[in-house]
């Protein structure tokens, strides 16, 4: 184990698969000489080489799609989409075509991806540069979205997507770079894609978060914690395909859920989960369901407003609390 | 240089044009009644061009098209009888049923589809020939497009990037004079689609898609330069006699037009051709013509006579590795 960023645990997975299979390559705006927008592939082009770290145009239709291609043909492309907000420009590429080539022609296609993007708020980079659209991408069968919350799962993570032999969306949020946590050395480790994980264990209410809101659920658990409340935290990270299991098993233990996301609430992933709960644990729930998320707004420059749109931890407490009837 | 074609060569290349032509006939009326569904895009008049280009294609070289693919699938060697199975969405079609008329593929051959959304396939096509360059392999890719996708983004995007890493790639714009019902000239700044290869840099030429031995020649050496030197475009310059799809009031063009384009049809034109050289007589021709109508009945017989998929075949092939099921509700297969 060493303690490590979650910047250091993308790189970390990045290079040892490329190491580890000649196919994987990557491919992205400012991956090579620069470094990567966010540092994550810094070093790499004097490591691998042109061949296998590509700078491209800025022009993420082409780069989404050609990638594809490539996994087409048998290569292991990691392309790195810079936000994602500008994954809407290869928006046709992911869901038209990556998520459908298997099923619309009966299997003979495989198309290996592994499309890594930068989402989430809080930077003060106004509405275009600060949004959470996960669940749009969550949308589409034959898609896999996978977004990590801790160091370790970054790395464990990241390492499934490449060997996996379906196009998987990465999200890596912006706010979580720096992050710092316990990661297994082992090249081998690897964290699986669709399955929730119990990141804190606890009897009086659950909460189920995913990537940067799962950093937020926790330290709201621990504030609870102080006032003897013990919630269970339960983090997605896949939200394609969902697995749902944990979140019914904690629920009939707990009887009380709360949903924290960073997106906006209208469709989301609370709306998602609050509804699975509904058809499978009805008769546990001691309390409606509650959704902590975005408000609805595009989220603006000024740091103070952007900090209001944006869910807290003590939004995060004041569901808890809700559910627990503990609220005055 | 192309290779010389052999009489025989030269025969089977009209008996592709043929037997295109009428499958597309039987198309639509299998269309008119009811056996085929969706949406379906006839290639006749244009059958020189997929059947010229695939004669210079290698075995082992790249295929993407649009949706207007059955023509291509054919002159590719794909068994038309899967492909007419594909469009009454059997299990025995090329895609299993799950594709059907605009979804065309086959692995085996390389063909990688059939894609329905107008310039989607570029950046695919662009990404295999990434790989091709990769692996440092001797093939191409020939992706074949509409004029009306020159005007799209991709188009600009994936011709600029094949252009900047010089990948194999030779980009094939079937100008058949309308996008759905737009004249190119209304749609595009520049008519002749082959001039905008001067925006990138790179090879280009127009050649009349009429004529299936200028297509061949042209298509060699389009495939020849990308091999060596990266992307071309060619223009191959064609008409299409029916509609869009099925159920195109056509109220775009002029019968006379139309009968003006039938009088270059390049079925006509190379019959006359082996004719005129003495490679063929009428009686020769004919008899071409006889037998691709016992394979058409074969072909349809097949595909009326071949099963619908199971019911399981909805829930195959969503992922290659599908997630172990979690779920109580195993209906949730999401």
């Amino acid at each position: 184990m060493a303690r490590i960023t979650f910047r250091e645990a993308i790189s970390q997975a990045l290079r040892e698969e490329m190491y580890r299979d000649e196919r994987v390559f990557i491919m992205g705006e400012e991956i090579g000489t620069w470094g990567g927008a966010y540092a994550v592939t810094r070093g790499f082009l004097d490591e691998f080489g042109e061949k296998r770290v590509r700078d491209t145009p800025i022009a993420e239709g082409v780069i989404a799609g050609a990638a594809a291609g490539a996994a087409i043909a048998g290569l292991r492309p990691v392309a790195e989409i810079m936000t994602i907000n500008f994954a809407f420009l290869a928006m046709d590429q992911i869901v038209n075509h990556a998520a459908k080539l298997h099923y619309m022609f009966n299997g003979q296609i495989r198309c290996p991806l592994v499309i890594r993007t930068v989402g989430g708020g809080g930077r003060q980079l106004g509405a275009t540069h600060s949004q959470t659209p996960d669940v749009v991408f969550a949308h589409f069968p034959g898609l896999k979205v996978v977004a990590p919350g801790t160091p370790a799962d970054a790395k464990g993570l990241l390492k499934s997507a490449i060997r996996d032999d379906d196009p998987v969306f990465f999200i890596e949020h912006a706010t979580l770079y720096q992050t710092r946590g316990e990661v297994p050395d082992d090249e081998d480790f690897l964290a699986p894609i669709g399955v929730s994980d119990i990141k804190r264990a606890g009897v009086d209410a659950t909460i189920v978060s995913y990537s940067k809101m799962l950093q937020v659920s926790l330290q709201a658990a621990d504030k609870l914690a102080e006032e003897g409340i013990e919630v269970e935290v339960v983090d997605l990270r896949t939200l394609r395909p969902l697995d749902t299991r944990p979140i019914v098993e904690s629920v009939r233990k707990t009887n009380r859920l709360v949903v924290v996301e960073e997106g906006w609430r209208a469709y989301g992933i609370g709306a998602e989960i609050a509804s699975r709960v509904t058809e499978l644990a009805f008769d546990h729930l001691d309390a409606p369901v509650r959704r902590v998320a975005q408000a609805e707004v595009p989220l603006p420059y000024n740091r103070r407003l952007e900090q209001m749109a944006l869910p807290q931890v003590e939004d995060v407490i004041r569901a808890v609390k809700d559910v627990m009837y503990l609220n005055p | 240089m192309a290779r010389e074609l052999s009489k025989q060569d030269l025969l089977e290349l009209y008996r592709q044009m043929v037997l295109i032509r009428r499958f597309e006939e039987k198309s639509a009326e299998l269309y008119a009644e009811g056996k085929i569904g969706g949406f379906l895009h006839l290639y006749i008049g244009e059958e020189a061009i997929a059947v010229g280009a695939s004669k210079a294609l290698g075995e082992h070289d790249h295929l993407f098209t649009a949706y207007r693919d059955h023509g291509w699938a054919i002159a590719r060697g794909l068994d038309p009888r899967r492909v007419m199975a594909e469009l009454l969405g059997k299990a025995t079609g090329v895609s299993g049923g799950k594709g059907g008329s605009m979804h065309l593929a086959s692995a085996e051959h390389r063909y990688w589809g059939g894609h329905a959304i107008v310039g989607g396939h570029l950046p695919l096509a662009t990404g295999v020939g990434l790989a091709v360059r990769y692996n440092a392999e001797p093939d191409a890719v020939l992706c074949v497009l509409g004029e009306g996708t020159t005007n799209i983004g991709y188009f600009h995007e994936s011709i600029n990037l094949a252009a900047v890493w010089k990948l194999p790639v030779v980009f094939l714009v079937e100008n058949n004079q309308y996008g759905m019902g737009t004249e190119v000239g209304r749609a595009s700044a520049v008519s002749h689609i082959f001039q905008k290869g001067c925006a990138y840099d790179i090879a280009h030429r127009q050649v009349n898609g009429q004529n299936v031995l200028e297509m061949y020649e042209a298509v060699d050496e389009a495939l020849a330069h990308a091999r060596r030197d990266g992307p071309y475009l060619l223009e191959a310059v064609t008409y299409r006699y029916s509609g869009h799809s099925m159920g195109d009031p056509e109220r775009y063009r002029s019968k006379a037009e139309i009968e003006e384009w039938r009088e270059r049809d390049p079925i006509q034109r190379l019959g006359d051709a082996l004719i005129a050289g003495g490679t063929a007589d009428a009686a020769g021709l004919d008899q071409v013509r006889q037998a691709v109508e016992v394979e058409l009945a074969e072909i349809v017989t097949f595909a009326e006579e071949s099963p619908e998929p199971a019911d399981a075949a909805l829930w195959e092939h969503i992922y290659v590795n599908p997630i172990p099921d979690r779920q109580e509700v195993t209906t949730w297969h999401a």
